[in-house]
């Protein structure tokens, strides 16, 4: 098991914001979290990257249960791009290789490969501000996966995008992810989303987080992301989520 | 273009006033004073160019203890404001303390100082320093503290060691601040050297203002005071055009 989660519990102060939740993530699987807003969702993300610390219960990613641990085996992507604007979108996409020690131009260079693979090409020394709001999100991404961690936490990776460019982002994903698989644990609010990019998709109560219903995507990652997300089979699955996610909201 | 026309045109308007006014003995009038004690701009700046190396000479003086006593500001100033920073401790103990001391006129302390210190330099530096400490710290530290939380935890993730956070993300979030904290100190640090020089010196503009003020040479005390501020605004544009040249980004 890539993730392990038992009994898990966190509470800031008086506030209960996850309850004895057990999960587990496969090598290679994809994990989708949806949950009502204010549910703990992006809580349980960074309890589970190492970035906080569980009140009760354990987290293992691959095999690390300290926070330091942890922290070594996962790589996070924020809800909003956070790519520093004093950096160009290769250094922004190279920092985890900088911050490892790397030197700059070797950096750069694992970075572009990466550029040209992604559909980035020429955009490599264009600052932040520069780039539509798809482009960051892509460059966001990259910069996830250049660090090269085994596990991806992705929280709301497309929130802040327009519907049609989060579709466009959503089948570039899932084709990215298809050609370089992943554990991927990703929190969105966003059930359609979950379902499409998602091998199987746990749904949240609101707070405090438990898990009211786990359900397997029907077409994980399809390569006709419009035909996938209309299929009736997704459709039938996604009403059931929808279902589960209006009773864990009361 | 407009951006200078305009308030130069207003300039030009109101010493074309004063020197109609200065000149037809209508101000003097007003004031009940001989019209000798009322120069007019044209006067002001026919002492300028009479006394350009008396001007000059002092004006070297002055400009001497502002820029020694800014530069003991950004150094002592961004010091405290790190180590503020990165030790909670020091600024639980010392920033409540730092915004009390602003109710000391610093001024006053002049002249002490020049009991401590004696007639030369040196105090006139202090004086300036610590008038233009609180600024620049105040605002260097509030910089290091806007960085965004999910910035630091996403370069965390991303390897990133606490000095690297420090470097990456903290410094340059504080670039701005930091420009808008030095820009108040060069406001400020002429009136520092002024008031230093009031307490015992023998040379220096604000030295010069006062003994003219004894020989009722008005005319040169407003040619020394024309220095004094283009002193504060070539500095505060050597300042703008750094700013620019470093913070690339805004």
């Amino acid at each position: 098991m890539s993730v392990s989660i038992r009994g898990l519990g966190h509470s800031y102060a008086e506030l209960r914001t996850i309850e004895r939740l057990d999960l587990e993530v496969g090598e290679h699987e994809v994990v989708g979290l949806v949950g009502p807003s204010g549910c703990g969702k992006s809580t349980l993300l960074e309890l589970i990257c190492g970035l906080l610390d569980p009140g009760s219960g354990t987290i293992a990613v691959g095999g690390a249960e300290t926070a330091a641990g942890r922290l070594s085996q996962c790589a996070y992507m924020p809800q909003s791009d956070q790519l520093l604007p004093w950096y160009s979108a290769l250094d922004n996409a190279a920092l985890a290789l900088r911050n490892r020690g790397h030197r700059k131009a070797e950096a750069r260079e694992r970075a572009v490969e990466l550029f040209g693979r992604f559909g980035l090409a020429g955009f490599e020394s264009a600052a932040p501000a520069e780039l539509s709001g798809g482009m960051r999100q892509r460059v966001a991404f990259l910069r996830t996966l250049i660090a090269g961690k085994p596990l991806l936490a992705l929280d709301e990776p497309f929130a802040a995008l327009d519907a049609i460019t989060r579709a466009e982002m959503q089948g570039w994903l899932a084709a990215a992810l298809e050609a370089d698989p992943r554990t991927v644990v990703l929190v969105s609010h966003d059930v359609e989303e979950a379902l499409y990019l998602s091998d199987r998709v746990l749904v949240l109560s609101a707070r405090p987080a438990r898990i009211v219903a786990e359900l397997d995507a029907p077409a994980a990652r399809a390569p006709d992301r419009d035909a996938a997300v209309t299929a009736p089979d997704f459709v039938a699955v996604r009403e059931q989520a929808m279902r589960a996610l209006h009773e864990g909201a009361r | 273009m407009r951006r200078w026309l305009l308030p130069a045109l207003l300039l030009a308007a109101l010493v074309g006033v004063w020197q109609l006014a200065a000149s037809t003995g209508f101000l003097a009038e007003v004031l009940g004073l001989e019209s000798y004690l009322v120069p007019s701009p044209a006067e002001v700046a026919e002492s300028l160019w009479q006394s350009r190396s008396l001007l000059a000479e002092n004006a070297w003086v002055t400009l001497r203890e502002i820029i020694l006593g800014l530069v003991c500001a950004l150094v002592a100033g961004v010091g405290f404001a790190v180590l503020m920073h990165l030790s909670r401790t020091i600024r639980d103990a010392s920033y409540p303390l730092i915004v009390a001391s602003q109710t000391i006129p610093i001024i006053v302390i002049a002249p002490i100082l020049l009991v401590w210190l004696g007639f030369g330099i040196g105090p006139k530096i202090v004086v300036v320093a610590l008038i233009c400490f609180f600024p620049i710290t105040v605002n260097v530290l509030a910089g290091l503290g806007a960085a965004s939380p999910d910035a630091i935890k996403l370069m965390r993730s991303l390897d990133a060691s606490r000095s690297q956070v420090f470097r990456r993300v903290e410094t340059p979030t504080a670039l701005p601040s930091f420009f808008t904290g030095a820009k108040i100190a060069v406001v400020l640090a002429p009136i520092g050297a002024v008031f230093g020089e009031w307490a015992g010196s023998s040379s220096g503009l604000g030295h010069l203002i006062l003994v003219d003020g004894g020989y009722l040479e008005v005319a040169r005390q407003f040619a020394a005071i024309a220095v004094l501020s283009a002193i504060g605004l070539v500095l505060i544009g050597l300042l703008a055009l750094v700013e620019r040249l470093v913070v690339t980004w805004r």
